[in-house]
């Protein structure tokens, strides 16, 4: 992975030393609120509902034992004792003290990771699809270009004030697990018919009050251009974005109204006009940031089959683990392992220090010392042998990490929600855990297969709604929590935003109106192999919906 | 309806309200509650100079029923603020009134 040389750590270390300036002048009352918080803010700290946050960037996803192993410390040291790890591949921790932060900087500065641009009008942290490098359907590792990107955007002068926050996410694999398409830029890699490698480019997709699903605005881009072209797009974007209206800032309102072509028109010509002055991406300083993401020394192995057979017949436990959670490996005999942070009824995305502890002493033991976060809230070990996972599996369970859900109903996105956040309306965290709660990781929840359900509690969606499968938004009507339903959203290759299914529910009838989704979907599959997202697809919503306000009368709001 | 006067402590962020002779509490059973437009905003007007002060930020007034071991907060949102998450009855202050019982 990528190690930070003199002039990243010199950087870094002075950001602390800046911070803990700015925070030792706010606390003897020389900064006022006001002129604090912009500073704060860039440095990842929010005031919440209970505490401030502090939201620390873990960029593409990709962290070292040693990395999560500071961020346990810090959550034992500084914190309540646990994180919560975001639908944007960050941690955040709810409880830290103000006038511990620039000490918890300096922990995390010495592991080279650090809160920068995790808030504010800028380029924030750059994500990526959590299987890259160990993917079988990459076609290149995206890393090492969100790692360029990355670089590139931290503290750009140009782009330190834009009209409103800007994200960018990359994928090296045609499955799109990364939701490119829900992002202000997305990159996927793709080959042209010569067969070079460069990018597809999609712009101006997001979630939030207006969801939107991104256009592609290249089928491809010569890898040398992609800052000339990036620098294009937050040019354009910069200059004509809406600074009047913050809810109407994102560039995908500026694309959508401008027109997509007139935008794309508009980022075209401001590409031919600074191509050549603009540097471009050299084919050494590529190589140069690829050797950091060289993958490790996989030794193809042959896996004793008959071992692992026995251990998935003789453990139910196991074998249900081995077919949701784990995934193959471009490299024979080895597998990609899914942690999941969705136990039974419990919190989507909280780790406990203690859990980051044993993932930390197995990435390192099984896992070629590398962990990945996923925008779905899970972990990853991208590279474990196979005949490693029956031990791997005993350690998990042994910590509360064996839950065998990955891509399974109970494998849900939330946001904080009204638990913590102070922007939202309703909470989320108890739906996700009474859903949790209702299907299990059981046989019933396998035979219900694949499917997303994500939930917000408020119109921001952080909590990714509108591309769930199954979306639950948490809104306040008149002083009651109440949950709009919407089907068939996806943020993969396949994007789609979901329609929302009529009247909301009240907070205990939810989980009952997901269920009845859920039975609707399982009546109406042409077969087991049919998943949900297929079956909506193919009928529509006119069924779920005469279920959903047949079975519920009075559910209306 | 009644109010209390609520903000966070600078350094620690920490919810808190403004009880008697203005000293900022921690537990929602302790604030000063008051009633009548011309109350809340002086109250208001006191919490604003703690927060020019720089002891506290973000200073708002929430309705509360009830008084003394008795009061709530009439809005899910500052019931929230003045307990804890209801899904981490560990932490918060509903965890410190715990403890106490």
């Amino acid at each position: 992975m990528y190690r930070y040389d003199e002039f990243d750590a010199a950087f870094v270390a002075d950001r602390v030393a800046q911070f803990r300036d700015q925070v030792a002048r706010r606390l003897s009352g020389e900064l006022s609120e006001d002129q604090f918080k912009i500073h704060r803010l860039m440095n990842g700290v929010y005031l919440q509902l209970h505490a401030y946050m502090l939201r620390i960037a873990i960029p593409y996803g990709t962290l070292s034992s040693r990395q999560l192993r500071k961020l346990a410390f810090i959550a034992s040291r500084y914190d309540k004792g646990y994180g919560h790890f975001t639908t944007r591949q960050n941690l955040q921790f709810n409880w830290p003290a103000l006038a511990d932060i620039p000490a918890i900087l300096e922990e995390l500065a010495s592991v080279e990771m650090h809160a920068i641009q995790t808030s504010g009008n800028c380029i924030r942290n750059v994500t990526a699809d959590h299987f890259a490098g160990a993917a079988e359907d990459e076609i290149e590792d995206p890393r090492p270009y969100a790692e360029i990107l990355r670089q590139w955007s931290s503290v750009h002068p140009e782009f330190t004030f834009l009209p409103r926050k800007f994200k960018i996410a990359v994928t090296g694999a045609p499955n799109d697990r990364a939701a490119i398409q829900v992002h202000d830029i997305g990159y996927q890699i793709v080959r042209n018919a010569e067969g070079e490698t460069g990018f597809a480019v999609y712009v101006g997709g997001g979630q939030g009050r207006t969801p939107m699903v991104a256009f592609k605005i290249r089928d491809f881009l010569p890898i040398r251009d992609l800052f000339a072209y990036s620098e294009a797009i937050l040019r354009t974007y910069n200059l004509e974005g809406r600074r009047d209206n913050k809810f109407k800032a994102r560039v995908k309102i500026l694309v959508h109204e401008k027109g997509a072509e007139a935008f794309r028109a508009a980022v075209e010509t401001e590409f031919a006009a600074r191509r050549h002055e603009v540097a471009g991406l050299p084919a050494k300083e590529i190589d140069r940031i690829r050797a950091y993401f060289a993958p490790p020394n996989l030794v193809p192995r042959t896996p004793s089959p008959a071992a692992l057979a026995t251990r998935k017949a003789q453990d139910a436990r196991f074998a249900a683990f081995f077919a949701t959670n784990v995934n193959r490996h471009k490299v024979p005999g080895y597998s990609i392992v899914t942690i999941s942070l969705k136990p039974i009824g419990g919190i989507p995305g909280d780790a406990t220090a203690e859990q980051m502890q044993a993932v930390a002493d197995l990435a390192q033991r099984y896992g070629h010392d590398e962990i990945r976060v996923s925008h779905e809230q899970n972990l990853v070990l991208p590279h474990v042998a196979e005949d490693d996972l029956p031990a791997l599996f005993d350690v998990l369970s042994a910590h509360g990490l064996a839950t065998a859900n990955a891509g399974l109903v109970t494998d849900i996105i939330a946001c904080p929600g009204l638990d913590y956040c102070s922007l939202a309306t309703a909470r989320s965290i108890p739906i996700a855990q009474a859903i949790s709660e209702r299907f299990g990781d059981g046989p019933r929840a396998r035979a219900i297969g694949a499917l997303k359900i994500k939930i917000s509690g408020c119109i921001n969606a952080c909590g990714h709604h509108h591309v769930g499968h199954i979306g639950i938004l948490g809104l306040e009507r008149k002083g009651a929590e109440t949950y709009q339903l919407s089907l068939g959203g996806s943020a993969d290759e396949t994007c789609s935003l979901g329609n929302i299914t009529g009247p909301g529910f009240a907070a205990d009838e939810i989980v009952d109106a997901v269920e009845t989704v859920v039975d609707t979907y399982l009546d109406l599959r042409s077969s087991t192999d049919e998943d949900f997202l297929a079956t909506y697809r193919r009928v529509g919503l006119a069924p779920f919906k005469e279920a959903l306000y047949q079975r519920n009368p009075g559910a209306g709001i | 309806m009644p109010q209390v006067v609520s903000a966070n402590r600078l350094t620690d962020g920490t919810v808190v309200f403004l009880g008697p002779q203005d000293r900022w509490v921690e537990l929602l059973s302790e604030a000063e509650i008051f009633d009548g437009e011309a109350a809340i905003s002086a109250a208001l007007a006191r919490a604003k100079a703690a927060e020019a002060r720089n002891l506290v930020l973000d200073c708002a007034a929430f309705e509360v029923t009830g008084s003394g071991p008795t009061i709530a907060a009439v809005h899910l949102r500052d019931a929230i603020r003045a307990a804890g998450p209801t899904v981490h009855r560990d932490h918060g202050k509903q965890a410190r009134l715990a403890r106490r019982l």
